[in-house]
């Protein structure tokens, strides 16, 4: 199915906000059903959504929650269309249940998280970095995941499509995990001639045969959509290659974890994206992602003019985690500083990987739920070191 | 296993190595999925063009994996979101959802009813055998009032929903009763269900033999069937009939059949109307 | 560096983000970089509203007002919690009516009162165009954007039907400040 994205999106300048960048991002991606409930800080993603989906035969529908806004992608998936939801914190918690199913059924999908204060109802307009470790251990049991973390409103169109390439590349579900800045922020961007981006569509099966494998292989099986006469049969239920239910024997279990497993950790290398300034002489690494990147970049920048030799690793992927990427930058600064809207997420992570290579500090920001500012990292900076 | 020993429904219409059901004996499932494959047989549609979800509970595992069509066994709760997913996405396709008393008159309950206000083209047949079997015998929000059960050891205070009011207030297009007994209806009822052009709804009161049966000490099957003839009661003559009366009985026959333009048939010509 | 910071604050209803976006999407037409936010500084908590735009001809990094180069203030809080982010050689531009600046200011700061409601009820007969009049003053006093920019920006920003009042509103105020001498409106 094509985009049509050609047909509604003009390349060149525009002036978006984040959540209606990640709209036009997932059209062009060829994203073809979208479902929602409504929530705040999530909506514009959604009221765009509505109005361009009839224009390229996509569909749109309100849910009567995020459990059913997130069945109903995955059930759209399987008819064969590329789907998306989008939510924020309360509603990203009722959706882990059938992020689990997604994961276990090998189900290209994408998830986005408009992440606000918490915990609870919170306050659903400010931003915060707390759902990191909800995106990766949210659902029950153990699983993998491809998390992404948009910085800018360009990022929010961008890793969309990054997003979508990646579902329908490794049939896995991907959550775009962005924030209430990012995605509230209005910001001029470039929209490339649409031919010159990339885009992913799911590997389907050659021919129905009766001994087809659609499941459990680590280089991603062909995906039996419906109606095509492949005779799909998709279960939660521990399962064999060919998707039926095995619960009596225990190696089952085992394959089925370990195989969803392998196949994200085996094409890592692929799917894991950093992005480095000034490291190869900087003296202090300043770790950090989505909208609290912006202020590490300003520092950075404002640093380097002063002579302080600080540089930048901002994650674009979070899950899988950039483990090598982040060591890498540990041996050469031996400091890092992790940076995030939130109490300690990622810097957990950063010293399990980290720790022997380098001194690692966290810095929240000043008032939880605000962007740190760049006077505050400076004075931390100096102080510190 | 030798086909000459398997019912021709089955050879036509079973996944090649799924003939053994993981029912107990005397379950009323397997009443269920002959019907529905018999309907299938004699409306001679193509089983690769429907689409069978069900949700968690015992009458999920109907379609799943016997039937030899796309089969999406889904969460406890949810299969009729993931059905309203497909049919929207691929409007062609025939979507018949399976589910029990447990899955969406409880924990799926919203679903359902918004599933019927939306008018979207799903076959629900919901198998309600007034208990959660698979999980051991707890008491289902449809219990009748006073049962024991293994979590109302001293009787069900509560009372049970009238499903089929709940999903014809709700807006259902096709809403019927029928029992394990009512086998010859229940085909028709699901030959019309599969036809309909909006949201269609058959509850089929079934035995649990194993579970139920123990609680209300019936243990036998076919005795089940018998009582479930004798509690019958027409919607038709039900009507005639006061609360008191009614007491105890099981009303059978088909409550909504009305033509209303389903979801997925209305968001096509809003496609077509925006794609010219 | 060429960023530009502004600051535009008010009571909740007045207007204050839709004259943020309509302010970047206009520095956007005359090929700027552009951020525009709402209230996410740690001092921007409290009833005022509040949009913050960044203007650059570099890509932007921090999203976020550091020093403000212009406060458009049209509400008293509005005014006390943000003319402390002004940069001491900065313009403030209050509501005539609705502000009152009775604390000290820097030396250098400027200051121009526009009395942006009484236009927009004289003229118009809507209050809520006022926002579009402060806007105008602005624009002529700084030349951050271009006029022309700020007109089609606003055909692109506003509701149906009311583009034209807007426009009108926007050089009502541009009108204002241009026929001020050094930030004081002659009577005449």
């Amino acid at each position: 199915m094509s985009s049509g994205a050609n047909k509604i999106i003009e390349p060149g300048t525009h002036f978006l906000m984040g959540n209606e960048a990640c709209a036009l991002g997932a059209v062009v991606a060829g994203c073809k059903f979208f479902a929602f409930y409504p929530i705040t800080p999530a909506n514009e993603i959604a009221e765009y959504m509505s109005v361009l989906l009839p224009k390229v035969k996509g569909i749109y529908i309100q849910m009567e929650d995020e459990i059913s806004s997130i069945a109903s992608v995955i059930g759209a998936s399987w008819a064969g269309r590329k789907a998306m939801t989008a939510t924020s914190g309360p509603g990203f918690t009722l959706m882990q249940e059938n992020i689990g199913y997604a994961v276990a059924t090998e189900t290209p999908c994408v998830i986005v998280d408009v992440q606000r204060c918490g915990p609870s109802t919170g306050t659903p307009p400010l931003p915060m970095q707390g759902d990191v470790y909800q995106a990766k251990y949210g659902s029950h049991s153990e699983y993998p995941i491809i998390a992404l973390a948009p910085s800018s409103v360009k990022e929010m169109f961008t890793l969309t499509i990054e997003s979508f390439n990646l579902a329908e590349k490794y049939r896995t579900p991907v959550i775009l995990l962005s924030d209430a800045l990012v995605g509230h922020l209005m910001e001029t961007f470039e929209i490339p001639d649409l031919s010159q981006i990339e885009i992913v569509e799911r590997k389907k099966p050659d021919k129905e045969t009766s001994d087809a494998k659609y499941f459990l292989d680590e280089d991603v099986a062909p995906m039996p959509v419906f109606g095509c006469g492949y005779k799909a049969h998709v279960t939660g239920s521990t399962h064999d290659e060919k998707g039926l239910r095995n619960v009596e024997d225990p190696v089952y279990v085992d394959k089925v974890v370990r195989a969803l497993h392998r196949k994200i950790e085996k094409h890592k290398e692929n799917i894991v994206k950093v992005e480095t300034k000034f490291l190869d002489d900087a003296e202090i690494a300043l770790l950090t992602y989505g909208s609290v990147a912006r202020t590490a970049i300003h520092v950075v920048n404002q640093a380097r003019k002063t002579g302080i030799k600080v540089g930048i690793i901002r994650l674009i992927t979070l899950w899988p985690f950039p483990d090598v990427q982040v060591q890498s930058a540990a041996r050469k600064t031996g400091r890092i500083v992790v940076m995030e809207n939130n109490l300690g997420q990622v810097v957990n992570k950063v010293s399990e990987v980290a720790a022997k290579y380098a001194d690692v500090k966290f810095l929240p920001p000043r008032i939880i739920g605000s962007l740190h500012e760049p006077e505050y990292v400076i004075n931390f900076l100096k102080e510190v070191y | 296993m030798d086909q000459k020993h398997v019912h021709p429904l089955l050879v036509k219409y079973a996944r090649i190595g799924a003939y053994k059901q993981p029912h107990c004996p005397g379950c009323g499932n397997g009443i269920v999925a002959q019907c529905m494959l018999r309907a299938i047989d004699e409306l001679k549609l193509d089983m690769d063009k429907i689409v069978f979800a069900s949700g968690i509970g015992c009458s999920s595992w109907i379609p799943s994996p016997l039937f030899n069509a796309d089969v999406l066994h889904t969460t406890h709760g949810r299969s009729l979101a993931f059905a309203t997913g497909v049919k929207l996405s691929n409007p062609e396709l025939r979507v018949v959802v399976f589910t029990g008393d447990g899955d969406s008159a409880a924990i799926g309950g919203n679903h359902l009813i918004q599933a019927a206000r939306k008018n979207i083209e799903i076959l629900t047949v919901l198998v309600n055998n007034r208990i959660y079997g698979m999980t051991g015998g707890q008491v289902a929000p449809t219990t009748p009032h006073g049962v024991k059960t293994k979590t109302t050891p001293y009787g069900n205070l509560e009372y049970p929903f009238d499903l089929c009011k709940l999903v014809e207030a709700a807006g259902a297009s096709y809403v019927a009763r029928w029992t394990t007994f009512h086998t010859r209806q229940l085909v028709s009822s699901m030959k019309k269900g599969l036809l309909k052009k909006g949201f269609s709804f058959i509850e089929v009161i079934s035995q649990c033999p194993v579970q139920y049966g123990t609680f209300v000490g019936i243990r036998d099957p076919a005795e089940m069937l018998h009582i479930f003839r004798k509690i019958s009661v027409p919607f038709e003559k039900a009507k005639n009939m006061s609360r008191e009366e009614l007491e105890g009985k099981i009303v059978i026959g088909e409550f909504v059949d009305i033509e209303r333009t389903g979801l997925a048939e209305a968001y096509q010509r809003l496609l077509e109307m925006m794609n010219l | 560096m060429t960023r530009t910071e502004i600051i535009i604050g008010g009571f909740g209803g007045q207007g204050s983000v839709l004259a943020g976006v309509i302010l970047g999407r206009a520095a956007a037409y005359d090929g700027k970089k552009v951020a525009q936010s709402r209230s996410y500084g740690a001092e921007a908590r409290g009833g005022a509203a509040r949009s913050e735009v960044v203007i650059a001809d570099e890509e932007i990094d921090y999203p976020l007002v550091i020093t403000a180069d212009y406060l458009v203030a049209m509400s008293q809080p509005a005014f006390e919690r943000y003319v402390s982010k002004v940069k001491a050689s900065g313009l403030v531009v209050i509501e005539e009516d609705l502000v009152r600046p009775e604390r000290k200011l820097p030396e250098n700061l400027k200051l121009v009162k526009v009395p942006a409601t009484k236009i927009a009820s004289r003229e118009f007969g809507r209050p809520m165009v006022a926002n579009m009049v402060m806007l105008g003053a602005l624009a002529a006093l700084t030349g951050v954007v271009t006029i022309d920019s700020l007109i089609k920006s606003i055909r692109a920003s506003v509701s149906k039907g009311m583009e034209e009042i807007n426009v009108a509103a926007l050089k009502k105020g541009q009108e204002y400040t241009s026929a001020m001498v050094g930030g004081v409106h002659e009577t005449s």
